[in-house]
């Protein structure tokens, strides 16, 4: 019985000297008071040999008992400083979350590259090809294989930027359908669409002498107005919402036989009518129509086999409804608060 | 073209209002301007002045009491011309006015009730009205019946429906043609025209000759027409073409203007009495002079130019000689009704002045109408100006006259527009526009007249037939073509997007820029392209360097306060070489001021533009294949902070920091050349195999001169290491009080590994030590802290 008592004894003084202790060094000291050299539980086991032989069984029973039951409680100790360590540590780490991170640089992407991002997606999705044409061309590529002869009324409309008597800074986009028409040998079927700068004599409010075109040219058998008219749609409702609705007007271009002016929805009052649409409820944006016989015919191309239908844009404006900007001048004066609200991405 | 409605319906009949008419015209592709009742003017009465007397209170109003109708109004006015029994237009209480509204009021102590009306104020222009309309009230005839419409009294109850109308619609510029126009909208037969009249005397052929000596007329009439009468037009005429926008001027003159409106055949009068026997039509020589009407000596070259005597009398359709011009005197007259060379006359019009007639040489002429002016011409001018018409018309022509018959089929018409247009309606379309139409089965033979100059082929009669089904019948539908991938630049749309996700914002700068700014950043100076005629100084040639335009971009955004810059721009730089125009694509960035890390703000420099053309550059698979080399520096470059972009031995770009020279500011820029970048081929990326064996690193500092450069050094370990050594990265870099004030420390952090095995310590340390040997001797460097 006495050694019983010895035991409970050990583990209450164990427990008692725990109590107290703050560091894993004070954990060391007491581990090495029980098991170490001279510990208390060490010095047990030393007794070993006085114990009579048939008790030593017993007494080694005691031994793996209580050296047991130490360790347990040393371990426990341990982890449990451990613990209030590292919640001691995390506690020193903390930090104001709501101070200001590390970032990149920002950049942004002009809003008129995102347009014609925007509408070279849709087209290639379709099968366009996207080209680009010289900024710079010929007389003869921008007006008189377009059916502008020399002395044409309509080549007045153009106020065009001559460079000599041949070349000239293009004012509108539809010579890369020569360039491109000339160029397919086969003289198959084509569809492309042509981004670009165009330059015309025209500085105002509303007009900048340089500004975006995006030309559209569809070459193939049975090509009509009602497949124009569809494709319209598509670029409108792509760029100015679901719910615009496309309307042709008949007018005269001499590239194009039937043409039409092209009005969307006006995209302020959505159609109801107001100051932007001068109460008609319509935006006209664009010239559109069947590409002209001539025009096919002096690039190449059997008008009686082929039909096709060409588009040509400005799209600036388009910029300007679709991110609000309010005077064109806006576009092409580079203010860095104007470039960085286009810093993200658009709504899909 | 400015459209009177009443002038129209002397020749057609409108179903619907002015209004109305303008909005369906639109939807057939004739766009207007404006439309407006002539005199947009309300609450107008004929009144009369019953009372006049001098305001009290002042030296010019009058007060007076005036009867209209169903009140007598007490009205102060200020006009000279007032005065006691006059009838006059009231504009009564409430009354809009162009400049006005009118209200009751007191004027100096005195009530008023109403105004008395001069002409202009009722929105008639001042260019139209005699003087004394101008200084005082407009006083009625004694006709004029107290209670009623002024306006409609006047004749000016008319509407004007102002057109812009496309440049091939030469034949709306006159009422016929508009009589047809809106006669096919509403299926309304064009009345006819009076042209009857009596002839007398001798044949003209006998005593007058024309000679046409050149090309550019290919139709030449003359009519002459004896003991005119001058005087004032009837009303009927001053009001059309008032309401077409022309000056009355005399009869004479007006009927000239009268019969262009109606038929949209330019005539010239002569005054007989100052020609010879003869005209010739011919080209100017060059420097040849006339006086035209304006009284304006002109200098001419090749324009077309009637004369007498072989002297220039007129400039053919833009303007007459001085003097051979109708005067207050004129007896006889010569009508001259012809068809000159369009493009010849927009030349001239160009140089000298835009007429009503020359606009309508210049759109074209239906040569049936010359005829039918000068018929018409003689009817008006032997009713209002008593003239006596002369037997016989002298006649050059070879204008074909003859309708223009064309061919289609109903189902062309409908493949083309994508619309299923009934075979009735089409027809009924080509009978509304007075075509004759002969149906053949599925075919149509169409007989286009003269009068529409505009149709030609078969795609022009099936935009008529668009026009008036109505294009918004067209249901919309995508073409049925073959499935094929489209194609575009993708590279071109990335390098873009890698500028952007550097930190960059994009720019969209004019490609026109001062002639001033061109050389900027060019070495070997390009030859320019430049506008012929610019419209400023500002934008006069196309750039070649896109830096003049993003430094420009860098100047208004600093005055505005903005100093941390960070653009790009990517577009053509163009120039000349060998006569030929060129354009390159390009590349430009520039960086200024500084930017933020956390709460670390750090000033850009040279190696923040490096980082970003490395960036790119390696983006675009260029990795390891180009170097930046001091020469060929433009003078707007630092020359010690900036350097050439050298790929596969081709000067691509430059980069490097403003000169202070230029700009003091600390800016850098880089600026590529896309085109010559993309020249160079890019392999796609194959993965290499991994070592699965350990790699050693090894750290070392060299103490070298300052000259020396980094990559020299890089390059000589490269060399040194051999195949073990994997990578070599500068660690670190450093000048100051620790060494020499020549030298400088470089840091290098070396990464030996092997693919088939672990490499030993010692192995590694032999080629080390070699490396360390050979940079110490190569470049009289020391290992530092060693």
């Amino acid at each position: 019985m006495e050694e019983y008592m010895e035991r409970e004894d050990i583990i209450k003084k164990l427990e008692s000297d725990l109590e107290s202790i703050k560091t894993k060094n004070d954990l060391q000291t007491i581990k090495a008071s029980y098991l170490g050299k001279n510990g208390i539980v060490t010095n047990l086991s030393l007794k070993m040999k006085e114990i009579p032989n048939e008790e030593k069984k017993e007494y080694g029973k005691f031994l793996n008992l209580i050296k047991e039951e130490v360790t347990t409680k040393l371990n426990d100790k341990e982890q449990e400083l451990d613990k209030m360590l590292l919640d001691m540590k995390l506690n020193n780490e903390k930090i104001d979350i709501t101070l200001p991170s590390r970032r990149s640089l920002k950049g942004s992407i002009h809003p008129m590259t995102r347009i014609v991002e925007e509408l070279e997606d849709l087209f290639v999705s379709m099968g366009y090809d996207v080209i680009s044409g010289p900024e710079i061309d010929t007389d003869m590529n921008s007006f008189t294989k377009l059916n502008l002869p020399e002395g044409h009324p309509a080549r007045d409309a153009q106020d065009t930027f001559y460079l000599d008597k041949d070349y000239l800074l293009r004012p509108h986009t539809s010579p890369a359908q020569v360039r491109t028409m000339e160029a397919n040998k086969d003289k198959t079927p084509l569809r492309i669409v042509c981004p670009g700068k165009v330059y015309r004599r025209d500085d105002d409010a509303t007009h900048s002498h340089q500004f975006m075109q995006f030309e559209g040219l569809v070459i193939g058998e049975d090509i009509s107005l009602a497949d124009l008219k569809g494709t319209l749609e598509l670029f409108a409702k792509k760029l100015l919402g679901e719910k615009t609705n496309v309307r042709f007007r008949p007018s005269y271009f001499p590239f194009t036989e039937p043409s039409c002016e092209v009005d969307v929805t006006c995209f302020k009052c959505g159609g109801k009518g107001c100051s932007l649409c001068k109460q008609t409820g319509w935006i006209e944006v664009l010239g559109a129509g069947v590409v002209h016989p001539n025009v096919l015919r002096m690039s190449g191309y059997d008008p009686e086999k082929y039909t096709g239908f060409a588009f040509g844009p400005g799209i600036d404006r388009f910029a300007m409804f679709k991110y609000g900007i309010t005077d064109i001048r806006q576009i092409y004066t580079n203010d860095i608060r104007f470039l960085e609200q286009f810093d993200r991405k658009d709504v899909d | 073209m400015k459209l009177s409605t009443k002038f129209l319906k002397d020749y057609v009949d409108v179903p619907v209002d002015y209004q109305e008419l303008a909005d369906r015209m639109t939807s057939i592709g004739n766009e207007y301007d404006s439309a407006s009742p002539l005199i947009p003017a309300t609450d107008l009465v004929i009144g009369e002045v019953l009372e006049c007397k001098p305001h009290p209170d002042s030296d010019h109003l009058h007060v007076t009491l005036v009867d209209i109708g169903t009140e007598k109004l007490q009205i102060v006015c200020g006009a000279p011309n007032v005065k006691e029994g006059i009838k006059v237009i009231v504009a009564k209480p409430g009354a809009v006015l162009p400049e006005v509204t009118i209200k009751k009021s007191v004027i100096r102590g005195v009530e008023s009730n109403g105004m008395l009306c001069a002409l202009f104020e009722l929105g008639l222009d001042k260019k139209y009205l005699h003087e004394e309309d101008i200084n005082g009230i407009c006083i009625l005839g004694k006709d004029a019946k107290v209670g009623d419409d002024p306006i409609k009294y006047l004749g000016l109850d008319d509407e004007v429906i102002d057109f812009e109308l496309t440049s091939n619609r030469g034949d709306l510029l006159s009422i016929l043609g508009m009589a047809y126009e809106v006669g096919a909208i509403y299926g309304n037969p064009v009345k006819e025209m009076d042209t009857t009249f009596k002839e007398e005397g001798e044949d003209i052929n006998k005593s007058f000759k024309v000679k046409v000596n050149t090309k550019d007329c290919t139709l030449f009439l003359a009519k002459s027409v004896k003991d005119v009468v001058i005087k004032e037009s009837p009303n009927f005429i001053k009001e059309r073409l008032i309401a077409s926008g022309i000056r009355p001027i005399n009869n004479v003159v007006d009927i000239s203007n009268y019969v262009m409106l109606e038929t949209g055949q330019p005539l010239h009068f002569y005054d007989a009495d100052t020609l010879g026997g003869e005209l010739e039509v011919r080209n100017a020589k060059e420097g040849e002079k006339l006086t035209t009407l304006d009284k304006n000596e002109r200098v001419l070259s090749d324009d077309i130019v009637i004369s007498s005597h072989g002297k220039a009398i007129g400039l053919a359709g833009v303007m007459g000689g001085l003097d051979t011009e109708i005067t207050n005197n004129t007896k006889n007259i010569i009508i001259e009704s012809a068809i000159f060379n369009n493009v010849k006359i927009r030349m001239t019009s160009k140089k000298i002045l835009r007429s009503e007639a020359s606009n309508r040489f210049e759109k074209g002429i239906d040569p049936n109408r010359t005829y039918l002016a000068i018929e018409r011409c003689c009817n008006l001018l032997e009713k209002y100006a008593d003239a006596k018409i002369q037997t016989g018309l002298v006649i050059f022509d070879q204008e074909n006259k003859d309708d223009k018959e064309i061919e289609i089929t109903f189902d062309k018409i409908n493949k083309v527009l994508g619309l299923e247009v009934p075979h009735e309606e089409v027809i009924k379309i080509f009978k509304n526009l007075q075509f004759e139409v002969k149906e053949n089965k599925d075919t149509l033979k169409v007989k286009v007249p003269s009068r529409r100059i505009d149709i030609s082929i078969k795609e022009d009669l099936i935009e008529e037939v668009g026009r008036f089904y109505g294009l918004e019948n067209i249901v919309g539908k995508l073409p049925t073509v073959p499935l094929k991938p489209g194609k575009f630049n993708k590279t071109l749309r990335e390098i873009k997007h890698k500028m952007a996700n550097l930190g960059l914002n994009e720019c969209l700068s004019y490609a026109l820029i001062r002639e001033s700014e061109f050389p900027y950043f060019q070495t070997d100076v390009k030859e320019m392209v430049k506008v012929l005629d610019p419209m400023t100084e500002d934008h006069a040639v196309m750039r070649y360097s896109l830096l003049s335009s993003l430094m420009n971009i860098y100047t208004y955004n600093k005055s505005r306060g903005i100093n941390d810059i960070h653009i790009f721009e990517m577009g053509n730089g163009f120039y000349k070489e060998n006569n030929e125009y060129k354009e390159e694509m390009k590349l430009a960035a520039l960086l200024s001021g500084e930017y933020k890390l956390g709460f670390e703000t750090i000033k850009f420099n040279f190696y923040d533009i490096k980082g970003i053309l490395e960036d790119l550059l390696d983006f675009l698979g260029f990795k390891d294949r180009y170097t930046l080399e001091v020469t060929d520096l433009p003078k707007e470059l630092h020359p010690y902070q900036s350097a050439s972009i050298i790929l596969n031995g081709k000067n691509i770009g430059i980069i490097g920091k403003i000169n202070p020279a230029f700009n003091k500011d600390d800016i850098y820029v880089m600026e590529i050349s896309v085109s010559k970048l993309l020249e160079n081929r890019v392999k796609g990326i194959t993965v290499s195999e991994i070592s699965k064996y350990p790699t050693i690193l090894k750290d070392v500092a060299f103490i070298l001169d300052k000259d020396i450069v980094a990559s020299n050094v890089l390059k000589e370990i490269k060399r040194l290491g051999g195949k073990l050594l994997k990578d070599i990265q500068i660690f670190d870099y450093y000048v100051g009080d620790k060494i020499d004030s020549n030298k400088k420390s470089l840091a290098f952090k070396l990464t030996f590994n092997d693919m088939n095995r672990t490499l030993t310590d010692d192995e590694v340390m032999e080629i080390f030590d070699k490396i360390i040997k050979g940079i110490e001797s190569k470049f009289k460097a020391q290992v530092r802290d060693k």
